[in-house]
């Protein structure tokens, strides 16, 4: 390849532009740490830190960000749809927007945002002092970073994949993709997906073995029974996805014959591979969010969650539901009567769990005193707007009348009904509702409503069009078309409602900006009158969580101790063991990340070096003495004594 | 850090006993990883292209010396456990170190293998069944060979700090790495090899 097929992409004066501006972006950055002299604090505190709260922030602030960089790879689709006939992108670069704003939004904004939500919360809501494997879980963070570096460098160097964010073959083999795009999507893919592979072993591990005494697993909050079953699911789908990505790297660098169309090759074989990781990968995004909204619900109705032995049964049906009804992805594909109608069956079922969790949230709230806050908003928002993403979801598992929806816009929409509502309203509820436990602060209440009825009213607008337009025989993934169609009207109205969700979006940041500024510090350890043991600990949480580890005897503890009268967390305080930070996860990845974006443009020998350098860091890592270390007793009482505000 | 010492060294400590359950639990996304493979192979099998099908490649006798140190090798490193649970480093470190041997020949056996093969014109590029196959004994042998490198440095620890809760624990994952290999060679043997010899 030569050097000016690596840099075409540049070419476009709108990806120069963005180019030019990540580079002055990182020069400020590291310009202000170098002025600052923050570089020690930056890489003692963040960089090397095994801290699960901070991994957590880490996580969130990423997933935001790559939030903005998706939203506006929306956005473009949306201009250049917007009116017919437009020339604002091309055919090729309409292509590779709607491949990355996929990519981008599922696995390097719902994921990490999930998986940071949970980084923070599961051990405080378990009363442990940190994960299982703390060092393991910054691995987890910085392979994530590694692939979602890769994936954004793409980009600019050598272009991004083009293919989908499915990437089906024969369109993703070199024969029609002859681009690195979608080298880069086998190995981004690939180095964030172990990374969440091990965030999966890590969390079943903390959470079957390391909540406080008393817990037992039908007294654990529903937001980490959400959890655990998420990771559970993540430990049986993302090896499937290791393997389709291995195989489609070998496929495209290497010239086998997995999905080929001559020699025996089977195209279809990835889009089933695919889509066993793709459907539970639904339920991974999906599921943490009905937990959180169960949390919210039962805080702001002031009641106990109604159900919960129901809940926990329609999560752990869905959960196995999610492993069978992977085809419903492709029932235009010709494999028959049977494996359509079986199919078929498997989707709707997954309508009944679902509805159970829908009608035990109703229960909840009623006669319940509910509290009109922003995290509420955003559950009582989900409710409808997600049964409609469901109710159609309904339509589109009907696999005869598949035939007429599929690949149209009616499927976008009905999906961005079900992940918007459901995954985004979720984060960002958790999001709200969490951040004066992250930071010691509130986000300021009116701008955070404001931003919701920015978003869900701005949403409807942005997709329900997309139903009408798909009815109408509108295909996904067409760049433009013609007037004579009339798809104009509908279009240029959803992309007006797209304007409005990226106020509602600017103002959620700019929100940070005013709280940090204005609100008042030193919050109070329960700001909401919580009902789980996170809200026992002090806001924001010292290092060791909890001085004392609280003991549990029924569900929702924290809360009846409170009517009671009971501190849970009172007790002898004892040395506390914790691990030691490193900087050997920063490290090892950043040579995986060397490694794989060396493999993209088949430089071998540099990949294979930095591989050497990534086995490095893991002997280097066996090798190690490394103990963890104790924080005194007097420590820990002058830490609590200040958190709590004693002079 | 408290030291249980009814339970044997490499349960002895919490964050020993979480590490054991914890690769149980990696153990679990192996399995489904070579399940992945396995499904992959077996649909594509028959589809030989232009090139050989598995009955005109495979070699009986190599394949049963591979299983035979295999499962040997799998053998001797629950010697290796039991000596290492006795308390005997030496025992211990020697039934280690032919472990790692027998493993070694099966690599030696297995790089033979895919050498004939390439020599009979029959490579990873030639058909999906080869690529299904290849990628499938690859990853194993890969697995192998990882394993081979990972006892070397365990064996170099318990050398030179002996036998201690952390070392111990250390052993001790590697041997239930190593029996999941000699696993899936035995779901390779029968369902590859075997399968395709009389088809």
């Amino acid at each position: 390849m030569s050097m000016e097929e690596v840099f075409h992409p540049m070419q476009e004066p709108m990806i120069l532009a963005a180019a030019i501006s990540i580079v002055v972006g990182a020069v400020v950055i590291v310009a202000g740490l170098t002025y600052f002299k923050k570089w020690g604090y930056f890489y003692k505190n963040w960089l090397s830190t095994v801290d699960h709260k901070k991994i957590g922030i880490m996580y969130i602030a990423t997933a935001l960000l790559m939030l903005f960089r998706g939203g506006i790879d929306a956005l473009l689709m949306r201009a250049q749809t917007a009116v017919p006939d437009n020339g604002l992108l091309d055919a090729q670069h309409y292509n590779e927007i709607f491949t990355t704003h996929g990519l981008l939004m599922i696995l390097f904004m719902a994921m990490p945002f999930v998986i940071g939500l949970m980084n923070i919360v599961i051990p405080l809501q378990i009363g442990a002092r940190d994960v299982a494997f703390p060092r393991l879980n910054a691995v987890s963070f910085w392979l994530f970073a590694a692939g979602c570096g890769l994936l954004n460098l793409s980009f600019i160097i050598g272009g991004s994949p083009d293919a989908g964010w499915t990437a089906y073959f024969p369109l993703a083999g070199t024969e029609f993709s002859p681009t690195v795009g979608n080298n880069y999507y086998s190995l981004a893919l690939q180095l964030s997906g172990i990374g969440t592979l091990m965030t999966g072993v890590n969390f079943i591990a903390t959470i079957i073995k390391m909540r406080a005494p008393g817990m037992t697993l039908m007294k654990m909050p529903m937001f980490t029974w959400s959890i655990l079953i998420t990771n559970i699911i993540i430990v049986f789908a993302f090896p499937v996805l290791t393997v389709a990505l291995a195989l489609m790297m070998l496929d495209r660098q290497f010239g086998t014959q997995f999905f080929a169309m001559q020699n025996g090759g089977m195209d279809m074989l990835w889009a089933n591979l695919f889509w066993v990781w793709g459907h539970p990968e639904v339920y991974i995004v999906i599921l943490p969010a009905f937990g959180i909204f169960s949390e919210i619900i039962a805080t702001f109705a002031r009641k106990n969650l109604y159900g919960y032995k129901s809940m926990v049964m329609s999560m752990v049906v869905i959960s196995l539901l999610s492993f069978l009804v992977w085809a419903h992805h492709f029932y235009t594909m010709g494999h028959g009567v049977m494996v359509n109608s079986v199919f078929s069956i498997t989707t709707m079922a997954i309508a009944v769990p679902t509805g159970v969790k829908i009608f035990n949230w109703l229960l909840t709230m009623r006669h319940g005193k509910i509290q009109f806050t922003t995290p509420m908003l955003y559950a009582l928002g989900f409710i409808p707007i997600f049964t409609i993403g469901g109710v159609t979801g309904v339509m589109l598992a009907m696999a005869s009348a598949d035939y007429q929806y599929h690949n149209t816009m009616f499927l976008v929409a009905h999906f961005h009904y079900v992940l918007i509502p459901g995954t985004v309203f979720g984060v960002l509820a958790g999001y709200h509702y969490w951040w004066p436990k992250m930071f010691g602060f509130r986000l300021n209440e009116k701008l955070g409503k404001t931003a919701f009825w920015f978003i869900a009213v701005c949403f409807n607008v942005t997709f329900f069009p997309l139903f009408i337009l798909g009815l109408d025989g509108y295909a996904r993934r067409m760049y433009t078309y013609s007037e004579s169609t009339g798809y104009g009207p509908l279009n240029m109205l959803s992309f007006i409602g797209g304007l409005g969700l990226a106020v509602g979006f600017a103002l959620i940041v700019y929100n940070i900006y005013y709280s940090w500024k204005h609100m008042p510090r030193n919050e109070k350890a329960d700001v909401w009158d919580g009902r789980t043991l996170e809200w026992a600990t002090h806001s924001p949480v010292p290092e060791y969580n909890f001085a004392v580890v609280p003991t549990v005897t029924r569900l929702d503890e924290y809360w009846f101790a409170k009517k009671e009268g009971r501190d849970i967390t009172a007790g002898k305080i004892e040395k506390i063991h914790m691990p030691n930070n490193t900087g050997t996860p920063f490290w090892m990845s950043g040579f995986f990340f060397l490694a794989a974006f060396f493999a993209v443009f088949n430089l071998w020998v540099p990949a294979i070096i930095s591989m050497i350098g990534v086995f490095g860091f893991m002997i280097h890592r066996s090798f190690e003495k490394d103990h963890g270390r104790y924080i005194s007793v007097e420590e820990v009482m002058a830490t609590e004594k200040s958190l709590r505000g004693d002079k | 850090m408290k030291i249980d010492s009814s339970l044997p060294l490499e349960y002895s400590t919490e964050e020993n006993r979480l590490k054991i359950f914890g690769f149980w639990i990696f153990l679990g996304a192996e399995i489904v990883l070579f399940a992945t493979l396995f499904t992959v192979y077996f649909t594509l099998q028959t589809r030989t292209g232009s090139g050989p099908n598995g009955a005109e490649i495979f070699e009986l006798t190599p394949v049963l010396w591979e299983t035979f140190l295999l499962l040997t090798s799998s053998f001797t490193i629950g010697l290796g456990v039991h000596a290492m649970r006795i308390g005997n480093k030496k025992a211990m470190m020697a039934f280690f170190i032919i472990t790692l041997l027998l493993g070694l020949g099966f690599l030696g056996i297995e790089i033979d293998e895919f050498v004939t093969y390439v020599e009979e014109g029959a490579t990873i590029q030639t058909s999906a069944f080869l690529s299904a196959l290849m990628t499938l004994l690859g990853t194993h042998g890969l697995h192998v060979t990882f394993g081979f490198f990972w006892g070397v440095a365990i064996l170099i620890q318990v050398a030179s700090r002996g036998l201690n809760p952390q070392t111990a624990n250390k052993a001790f994952i590697f041997s239930l790495y190593w029996h999941f290999l000699d696993v899936v060679w035995i779901f390779i043997f029968s369902f590859v090899y075997l399968k395709g010899l009389i088809s």
